[in-house]
């Protein structure tokens, strides 16, 4: 069953990344990134992270996708991008090698150090296993005793990124507005 | 619970990880839009929060986990601030991909 699992949410993690980058449609490519990040949620529940699947699902394809679609939308980017021409003329074989070699050294290493990682490992936990609220409160323990501080800190950071934003779209705002004066 | 048949082990996500950040790594390197670039270091981060996910349940740790809520609140504020300078730029050339972004070059 678990086996199941994993071979349908790494199908749509796969089918989804390379739908990504092949759709020359940047709308169907955020589709395609909507199906990847279901099959992580998948596989997040899968290792027993179910507050971390949850979010993903709300913050990930509930928000960020959707401030992809509408920025898409916006700014009318929504023709079909040529991708029959090549830009630079190594770069793809180039980029694909690139690729390759980044997945086939991590790979490698993942092997090569399978023993050695897993030996210590003591298996699921099964306190999380017993009780599906276990891993919320042990997350949140963690969270809130061990690293409060950069708790605190993440607030700061996406107050300044809420700042930036609106002070980036406000100065075009008015520099349009002197324009057309 | 039958825990007979095989069952997928933590490298089988880890490799999992690495495939799809290969992916990410080759779109950011071919694509030309800046949006869908966007979207392949999402694909990046994924693979990373994947991996974390897949060591923490193994290892019994969930320090691991808290990482991933860590990133995945960076990677909010990080694409709402990308987004942002890409509507900016963007709207003053409206079919931008990022080989017409060389004003900045010297």
């Amino acid at each position: 069953m678990e086996l199941f699992v994993f071979v349908c949410a790494a199908a749509m993690v796969l089918v989804g990344a390379i739908g990504v980058i092949t759709r020359n449609n940047p709308v169907h490519a955020a589709l395609s990134l909507v199906l990847t990040l279901f099959g992580v949620a998948v596989l997040f529940v899968a290792n027993n992270a179910h507050f971390l699947a949850a979010v993903q699902v709300i913050v990930y394809g509930g928000a960020i996708v959707v401030l992809f679609l509408f920025v898409i939308m916006l700014l009318g980017v929504d023709q079909a991008e040529d991708l029959s021409t090549e830009p630079l003329t190594v770069q793809r074989p180039l980029a694909l090698v690139v690729g390759v070699g980044v997945a086939g050294v991590i790979i490698a290493a993942v092997v090569k150090s399978q023993d050695a990682l897993f030996a210590r490992g003591a298996g699921i936990n099964s306190a999380t296993v017993q009780d599906a609220d276990a891993n919320i409160r042990q997350l949140s323990r963690s969270i809130f005793s061990d690293y409060v501080f950069a708790f605190e800190v993440t607030s700061v950071l996406l107050l300044i990124a809420v700042v930036g934003t609106v002070v980036m779209s406000r100065r075009q705002h008015g520099h349009q507005v002197e324009e057309s004066a | 619970m039958n825990m007979a048949v095989i069952e997928p082990t933590t490298s089988w996500y880890l490799i999992l990880a690495a495939v799809l950040f290969g992916i990410g790594t080759v779109g950011v390197m071919v694509r030309r839009n800046p949006l869908v670039m966007f979207m392949c270091i999402e694909l990046m981060l994924n693979a990373v929060n994947l991996s974390f996910v897949a060591l923490s349940s193994s290892l019994s740790d969930i320090n691991g986990q808290t990482a991933v809520f860590f990133v995945l609140v960076v990677a909010a504020a990080e694409v709402v601030v990308g987004l942002g300078i890409i509507v900016s730029i963007m709207r003053r050339r409206s079919d931008a991909t990022a080989d017409d972004l060389s004003v900045l070059k010297g």
